[in-house]
């Protein structure tokens, strides 16, 4: 049974940890831009010549912008 | 962005790398189904064995797992991070030499270990079964590509990390961890060792391993790639970014705690399985969070789905990972797995993972990357679709059977007359399993053909265009110490900062295997001993060698639950003190064949006789058994030069040998050898022999003596209350 104590000792600390940091971390504003870098991506670092005539071309529809 | 300056600087992407590793994908990938295919088809016609024992299903079957684990995906990885990393980080491959040292490193990794398994230098433990020379290969190669990512990325032009990234960084700082950790062992000579751990311990490091395989090797770096490619095939954004942050973080802290779901109804301490159960369940938040967030990535893109043959492949790639990801918390519940554990329902599970998931995710970049690197189209778009269909009916008829057969081998095995007794001969089961086995082969056939047409196809793709060896970038320098305006949060400066990133992910995931490890190892309570368990004879730690290299644990297990239906058929139920001496343990995940456990005991046991006609013909005296022949056993010599290293090598391991034992380890050897051959000499004339007639010193007589003595020490302990409290616990 010893090793229940110890396994639930070590757990319930760290799982409220996460659980504090999250609630932190969202409090302060941590997930404000969750847009800009999954739209960066989708561009392609081209020579600017080349960059012209390869616009990456989104299919886009109005996306929910949070900013 | 407000750190963007006009410090524009020209770069180029190194596509070579990529090639490199996608050619080893597509070749090792045919590799290792084309192995799947022959031991599936082993298992219906068992005179495809050849009466070799490197083509022998227990030595391809490692084959197998370890071509299309390591080989296949290992090199789809590689080729997924080398392409989006550098994209992602706005930066070439830190160094090109380390990228070619990778390559070359891990392909001669494969190489080593496809010639090792066949000729049976094993650890016997799946899928970690590469000797400790090859063990300690993979440690630096994986320190090489370590060097070369975090170089990349430390090297960066583009400050913030993307998710796939911390999928890759999470990948590597867990897979070094569990490899080194489960690979611990004390050599005995250049290709034999044995696991630091026994018995429970080392069933315990082992499924940890095995299970966080699964998780960090086939998993983490696929959904990494999969947030990178599938948004670039769709030229849509990830449909939620925030859903990516937590998902990955849940899944990292999650996954570690979840091995001991491996080891359900095992004699594994209880508290230990709960709590594999409890994570296992709670995993498929974080799992299906990735699997939506894939599938939505395509919301309002459905109809190019139906165009796009490379999105196609990943909708069903990440559809597979979800019903995998469903799957896997409910094989976990203790009810579900009494049923699914050991029979062919584990199989066809990880094979929707594997040919759905990892497969098709493989072939969507693959479909989409040739065309790329070679600046050109795709050579066949219809051609890509058949593979599609081929391939998605291959699925199909592979886990169908398989789910059915599975479902059938359990209820059958547990199925009593109205008097109370077992219905069925194991043997039963076997027979009747095989047309199953055999629609599973065409299943994995037409993958096969699936797979060679996409073979074709590239082949004609790179043929018709030029290959793009420098891809040219350009992008502005990173600026260093920018100023920060507004809020910011602890994520986004760990997201900057990749060494601490690496840090904690580590102290992540370490948490999670060291408060399980700890206490098995250190409360002695978990493992009570049994005084009369004994270590091992020379000649039986012999035997258990031959038993090791043959892969008998991939057919057989050596573990009988606590289920009537299992005590009725092999006896007691196996107690954690039984295998304290077992380096390593031998309790196996499959039963293709019956459990060994207690083959030296009670009813199970048999006469010499009938294991020596038995092991070169398992007809003769098992009529329709699909066991392999075991041919060379009976031509081979025991090679007792190793006997003294091997106990001395126990001995270290703390089994109680004494020095007298170990002084006079032939003499005992040879003395046990001869009381089975003067216990089989009456009888020669009914024996199938080998060339040589019956030799005292063949191999075949050590494998005996083994199986002979499996379960027999508790012979003398067990009383009918142990016997009791077995029957009572059934489901």
């Amino acid at each position: 049974m010893s090793a229940f104590y110890i396994l639930l000792g070590a757990s319930i600390p760290i799982a409220l940890g996460f659980l504090i940091a999250f609630i932190a971390s969202a409090k302060k504003g941590q997930f404000d831009d969750v847009y800009t870098p999954s739209i960066r991506i989708l561009m392609d670092d081209q020579p600017t010549e080349q960059a012209q005539e390869q616009q990456p071309t989104l299919a886009h529809e109005p996306y929910e912008q949070q900013h | 962005m407000s750190h963007t300056s006009n410090n524009i600087e020209q770069f180029s992407y190194d596509n070579r790398i990529v090639k490199q590793f996608a050619i080893a994908t597509a070749f090792w990938g045919i590799i290792g189904v084309l192995a799947g295919l022959l031991i599936a088809l082993q298992l219906v016609f068992p005179s495809l064995n050849f009466n070799l024992a490197q083509t022998t299903f227990g030595r391809v079957r490692p084959i197998h797992t370890n071509a299309v684990i390591f080989a296949f995906v290992g090199n789809g990885i590689f080729m997924g991070v080398y392409y989006s990393l550098q994209r992602l980080c706005k930066s070439r491959m830190w160094s090109d030499k380390l990228s070619k040292l990778h390559f070359w490193g891990w392909q001669s990794i494969i190489v080593f270990a496809a010639l090792t398994l066949a000729f049976g230098f094993t650890t016997g433990k799946e899928y970690a079964e590469l000797e400790w020379p090859i063990d300690i290969l993979i440690t630096l190669v994986w320190v090489v590509f370590g060097i070369n990512m975090f170089g990349t990325i430390l090297t960066r032009r583009e400050r913030h990390l993307y998710v796939a990234i911390w999928f890759y960084i999470a990948t590597w700082v867990t897979v070094a961890m569990l490899h080194i950790v489960n690979s611990i062992e004390i050599p005995v000579s250049f290709f034999k060792s044995y696991s630091w751990y026994a018995g429970v311990q080392d069933a315990l490091v082992q499924w940890w391993y095995g299970h966080n395989a699964v998780a960090f090797f086939l998993t983490t770096p696929y959904l990494g790639i999969m947030y990178y490619f599938i948004p670039k095939a769709a030229g849509r954004p990830v449909y939620s970014y925030r859903l990516s942050i937590i998902h990955f973080w849940a899944l990292i802290f999650l996954y570690i705690w979840a091995g001991p779901h491996h080891l359900l109804y095992s004699a594994l301490p209880d508290w230990a399985q709960s709590l594999g159960t409890v994570f296992s369940v709670m995993l498929i938040a974080p799992s299906w969070g990735g699997m939506i967030n894939g599938l939505l990535t395509l919301r309002g893109a459905w109809d190019r789905v139906r165009e796009d043959v490379v999105l196609k492949f990943m909708v069903v790639a990440v559809t597979a990972y979800g019903m995998a990801t469903f799957e896997g918390p409910m094989l976990s519940l203790k009810n579900v797995n009494a049923i699914s554990h050991f029979t062919d329902w584990t199989v066809a599970h990880v094979h929707v993972g594997a040919l759905g998931w990892n497969g098709f995710l493989t072939f969507a970049l693959l479909y989409w990357l040739f065309p790329k690197l070679w600046q050109t189209k795709l050579w066949s778009v219809k051609l890509a679709n058949w593979h599609f269909w081929i391939g998605t009916l291959g699925i199909l008829v592979y886990a169908i059977p398989m789910y059915w057969a599975g479902w059938t081998q359990s209820t059958m095995w547990k199925q009593f007359t109205p008097e109370g007794t077992l219905q069925y001969q194991f043997l039963d089961t076997v027979t009747h399993l095989r047309p199953f086995y055999m629609l599973r082969s065409i299943g994995g056939a037409l993958y096969i053909v699936g797979m060679v047409m996409m073979v074709i196809n590239l082949w004609k793709t790179a043929k018709a265009g030029v290959f793009l060896a420098n891809e040219k970038a350009e992008a502005p320098a990173l600026i260093k110490h920018v100023s920060i305006q507004g809020k910011e949060g602890w994520h986004r400066a760990i997201e900057r900062r990749p060494l601490q990133m690496l840090v904690f992910a580590l102290v992540a995931v370490a948490i999670g295997g060291i408060i399980e490890m700890i206490p098995t190892f250190m409360i002695k309570s978990n493992i009570p001993t049994i005084a009369e368990v004994k270590p091992y004879t020379p000649l039986e730690l012999q035997g258990r060698d031959i038993y090791i290299r043959e892969g008998c644990y991939t057919c057989h297990s050596q573990l009988v639950r606590p289920f009537r239906s299992e005590t009725e058929r092999y006896g007691e139920y196996s107690k954690a003190g039984e295998f304290v001496y077992d380096h390593p343990f031998q309790w196996g995940s499959k039963r293709t064949g019956p459990d060994l456990a207690r083959e030296g005991y009670g009813n199970n046991k048999k006469s010499n006789s009938w294991h020596y006609n038995h092991l070169a013909d398992p007809t003769v005296m098992s009529p329709g058994s699909i066991m392999p022949q075991y041919v060379w056993l009976y031509e081979n010599k025991l090679d007792i030069s190793s006997t003294r290293s091997k106990m001395e090598a126990m001995k270290t391991l703390g089994v109680p040998y004494t020095a007298d034992e170990i002084e006079n380890c032939n003499k005992l050897l040879i003395a046990q050898a001869n009381e089975i051959y003067n216990n089989l000499k009456p009888e020669e004339q009914g024996l199938i022999t080998g060339s040589q007639g019956l030799q005292a010193d063949h191999e075949i007589i050590a494998l005996i003596a083994y199986l002979q003595r499996l379960g027999k020490d508790i012979e003398v302990s067990s009383s009918p209350a142990v016997n009791q409290t077995a029957s009572n616990q059934l489901p």
